[in-house]
């Protein structure tokens, strides 16, 4: 007797949530085709509200996210290319009106609790975004002068210009923050001697990996570690790099090293990365830009030696290497017998990652850390051994990007929040809902476009290379203009705007079974789920995606099984339903914050 | 009807035939029926059933009448040759068509005002004929199209939609069809897809005349309570009799069934035919007990469904006629025009 599989339960938040593969792919949960339709009814201001009460940093986000969302995007399985999500959060932000309006308003009789933010990044500026409004006063400390982060230090110009950063950093500074910067913060416990009632730490990985290798005593003063030398062009200290440059590493630090270096008159620039093109930690868009720029990366080459003579770097030595796959699918690489190569060069940028580092941390403060220097913490209330003491951003758990530090500083600005009133971080979480909102407008009307265009992803407009070659503040990709983002936006599938189907209104005339253009849809006897996944119209074979199983149907016991792997959400299953049984229903997926 | 045109995207994995085809390019454009209108499973079956035969488009033609049912090869196979006719004419323009090139496959849509009413005399005489095609009735009991009067197959104290009783006594097209010489028969319903489909390639495959009435109900005026063509009423009250398989050439025959159940029945293309009695005491090549079963249970208010009655050896209009086998239509003048030295001598034979 095998196990019939049970109805879905749609009122469970994950259900629908997980349709919306984007959303779901998202640290934050933004809810990406909502803000999308809002472009295309041109409600930029709408939209960046949307985002900015979920990612913070829309603006920032829009040209510098790790975009989780694109490969999860269902246009990926329904034809090829995903939309351009994060392009489109950029369209929101550069074609917004004025958003005073939209913002919270921040009490001016305080709650009377003081809140400790170390370091100004983007966790410590999101979770003071979060608990302003809730009348908290807010002291951030930040060794820098200015406020930013690694927003500011370690993303160049040319990615990320400076008024879009300082705007929507100035938007959460300016609801009242207290700052203190420009001092390095040596002590956890001088800070909880001033008497705060909860301290968040969001410093980020602030210390760049070295290289032991060979001369590399002798070479130092041509060596140079990746985020620490993006941070002095930041600042304006290091305004050249001369002579020929090696960039090492295969993240995006390596390729804002290298791109920043061409830009600087540098007289050639290469990348040497230890593994094969394919497991770069890059974004494919960074690796393909710094290629478009002239710039070569060379791959499987493993350093050994610094080479200095007369105290000057010459160059260095690299072996040969080539990926093997091994049985579990890793790749080992193994020598290919051919000689050492040497790269002449004049500087090498060490951009080979990056680790915590806690100094200031004192150890005798009930926090506890692992051997990687990451604090132990709970994954869900980010609270640490010490219960007044919250951790966020790259800071919590090693390295990660922007978008993981907004979705950080919402959970910790909960627990904190719950801490500071006596309550239970865990137990009193406010939990998630959905809630679902018919799109019927009458017949044959749905308040979404629902109809699906085949289009390919538009390209992005860029700069002219010469032009942006030229100075290391140019900023390179331009955006998409309201027309080229409007058609974009039409690409989205709407994949919020679900099909609900209610059983007792079907009359099993396989309407929606014949009409589906994807085969989503069948009618049949109920079986267990590997079973079922092989009765349907077309094979259930993308394991990750749910099937949406009916309950058992009144005139003929079968049950509808909706597979919703390659769901076009084009509505055309409720438009041919003649009782109503299938409805297009948008799932409206709550994540809880401080305010909400 | 919908004004959202089906998407061309289709599942990535929609199996492709030995033509490399795919179900979606056998359709045909968007359907303008009503929403639930069983005709447009029907047609979503032929699709279907033309799929899994490998049946290239342009070697079929469709025929049509009027009526919702004659609308509907517009929305399958687009790309094949149709003639929608004048009410009740199919037959007419299908028999023509045949005589002229007996190589296409014929697929006629009709529907019960169609061919039970307007145009019984047309029906009546293509079946005696046995054109080589696949006739197919959207039965619903109702004119739909004309806001729902009864149809001439709408059974007897049957109600309309307000609640009066029909008066009249129905016509079972299968029925007669068995009668006056088809050589095929089979009922059917849209909703039931795994039945429908094996009968119609059955039917598409058969070198006769192929009769099926599919029960189509009509969501707009004859689904109701009192109707014995609703959703409802057809799947509480129908027996299945008999059902066919037709297995491709190069598929290997597997026997697993209780002996006495199955039959495989050779066909002329070398594909196998496979009969499943499901009832017992059911002979589907007994034409007399065939339309027996048929009226007892029509007394009773049930439906007999399946492959109802089936000359495996069977004779078409061209053999009748002795025809030559090359298509008419593909013979010249000279074929065609003995001449009129030869025209003299018949001539000289009457005086």
């Amino acid at each position: 007797m095998t196990a019939l599989m049970k109805p879905t339960d749609i009122q469970n938040p994950d259900y629908f949530h997980k349709v919306v593969d984007c959303q779901w792919a998202c640290p934050a949960h933004t809810p990406v085709p909502e803000y999308i339709r809002l472009i295309s009814q041109e409600r930029y201001t709408e939209a960046y509200m949307v985002n900015w009460d979920s990612n913070v940093f829309p603006g920032i986000l829009g040209r510098t996210c790790d975009r989780p969302c694109e490969p999860a995007c269902r246009r990926v399985r329904t034809e090829e290319k995903p939309v351009a999500i994060c392009r489109l959060k950029r369209v929101a932000a550069d074609h917004k009106g004025d958003i005073r309006d939209y913002l919270p308003r921040i009490p001016t009789q305080k709650n009377g609790k003081k809140i400790a933010l170390i370091g100004a990044g983007p966790a410590s500026l999101a979770v003071a975004r979060d608990l302003m409004p809730m009348g908290y006063e807010v002291h951030l400390f930040e060794r820098d002068a200015k406020a930013g982060g690694m927003m500011r230090s370690q993303i160049p110009a040319f990615r990320l210009p400076m008024d879009v950063l300082e705007e929507e950093v100035n938007l959460i500074l300016d609801m009242g923050v207290v700052c203190h910067f420009g001092a390095e913060i040596t002590s956890m416990q001088a800070i909880l001697d001033q008497g705060f009632d909860a301290v968040f730490v969001g410093t980020g990985a602030p210390r760049g990996r070295d290289l032991d290798l060979p001369g590399r005593a002798e070479a130092d003063p041509f060596i140079h570690l990746g985020i620490d030398w993006l941070a002095s062009v930041a600042f304006g200290h290091t305004e050249k790099i001369e002579g020929k440059v090696v960039v090492l590493g295969g993240g995006n630090t390596a390729m804002d090293c290298c791109r920043t270096s061409r830009r600087l008159g540098a007289e050639s620039v290469q990348v040497v990365v230890r593994s094969a093109f394919e497991v770069m930690k890059a974004s494919e868009w960074e690796k393909e830009e710094a290629i478009a720029e002239g710039i070569p990366i060379i791959n499987n080459r493993p350093p050994k030696s610094f080479v200095v003579e007369d105290g000057k770097l010459k160059g260095m030595v690299f072996e040969c290497v080539e990926p093997v796959k091994q049985d579990d699918g890793r790749l080992k690489y193994v020598p290919t017998g051919e000689p050492d190569v040497f790269v002449e060069c004049d500087h090498v940028l060490i951009a080979i990652g990056q680790d915590n580092h806690c100094p200031w941390i004192e150890r005798d403060l009930g926090i506890e850390f692992d051997r990687w220097d990451c604090p132990v913490l709970d994954k869900e209330t980010l609270q640490s051994g010490n219960p007044k003491i919250f951790f966020g951003g790259d800071a919590a758990f090693g390295p990660e990007n922007i978008i993981w530090a907004s979705a950080h500083a919402h959970k910790a600005a909960i627990s904190i929040h719950l801490f500071c009133q006596g309550m239970d971080v865990k137990a009193d979480r406010p939990p998630e809902g959905v809630n679902l909102i018919s799109q019927k407008m009458g017949m044959h009307e749905w308040s979404y476009d629902s109809e699906h265009d085949p289009a390919p992803r538009y390209h992005v407009p860029h700069a002219d290379l010469a032009h942006s070659l030229a100075n290391v503040k140019i900023e390179v990709e331009l955006g998409f203009d309201r027309h080229l983002g409007a058609k974009e936006a039409q690409r989205c599938l709407n994949c919020d705007v679900q099909t609900v189907f209610t059983e007792k209104l079907c009359i099993e005339c396989d309407a929606c079974v014949d009409i589906c253009p994807m085969d989503c849809i069948t009618f049949t006897d109920n079986a267990d789920e590997p079973d079922l996944r092989q009765m349907l119209m077309a094979p259930a074979d993308n394991l990750a995606q749910d099937l949406y199983v009916s309950d058992t149907l009144a005139d003929t016991g079968r049950v509808m099984v909706k597979d919703e792997d390659v769901c076009l959400h084009c509505g055309l299953c409720a438009e041919r339903c003649p009782t109503g049984a299938w409805d297009m229903q948008k799932s409206v997926i709550n994540i809880p914050q401080v305010h909400a | 009807m919908t004004f959202v045109a089906k998407p061309r995207t289709h599942h990535p994995k929609l199996p492709r035939n030995d033509l490399g085809l795919t179900r979606r390019d056998y359709e045909g454009a968007v359907s303008t029926l009503c929403a639930g209108c069983g005709h447009d499973s029907v047609s979503a079956a032929i699709i279907q059933a033309c799929h899994e035969l490998s049946i290239p488009a342009h070697r079929v033609a469709k025929l049509s009448g009027i009526g919702c049912s004659s609308k509907t090869p517009t929305y399958f196979l687009g790309k094949s040759h149709g003639f929608n006719s004048v009410h009740g004419r199919m037959p007419s323009v299908a028999t023509g068509a045949n005589m002229a090139n007996r190589e296409l496959y014929y697929i006629g849509i009709s529907g019960d005002g169609d061919t039970a009413s307007i145009g019984l005399g047309q029906f009546a005489h293509i079946v005696r004929r046995r054109i080589n095609m696949t006739y197919v009735v959207d039965n619903n009991g109702t004119y739909g199209l004309t806001k729902g009067q009864f149809s001439a197959t709408n059974d007897k104290g049957s109600t309309s939609k307000k609640g009066a009783p029909n008066l009249y006594e129905p016509i079972d097209l299968a029925m007669m069809a068995i009668q006056i010489g088809a050589t095929f028969v089979a009922r059917s319903f849209s909703g039931d897809k795994a039945q429908l489909v094996p009968l119609l390639k059955a039917a598409l495959k058969h070198e006769g005349f192929a009769f099926l009435d599919v029960i189509s109900p009509c969501v707009a005026f004859n689904n109701h309570n009192g109707s014995t063509k609703s959703y409802e009423y057809v799947r509480s009250h129908t027996e299945t009799m008999a059902v066919a398989d037709l297995i491709p050439i190069r598929d290997e025959i597997r026997v697993d069934y209780a002996p006495g159940t199955v039959e495989d029945v050779a066909m002329p293309d070398g594909s196998t035919l496979r009969l499943h009695k499901l009832h017992r005491d059911y002979d589907p090549r007994d034409r007399v007990g065939a339309m027996d079963t048929l009226m007892r249970r029509a007394e009773v208010g049930e439906i007999a469904t399946g492959l109802l009655y089936l000359d495996d050896d069977p004779s078409d209009c061209h053999e009748i006629l002795n025809t030559v086998n090359a298509p008419l239509a593909t013979l010249g003048e000279a074929e065609l025009c003995p001449g009129s030295e030869r025209l003299e001598a018949i001539n000289a034979a009457f005086r």
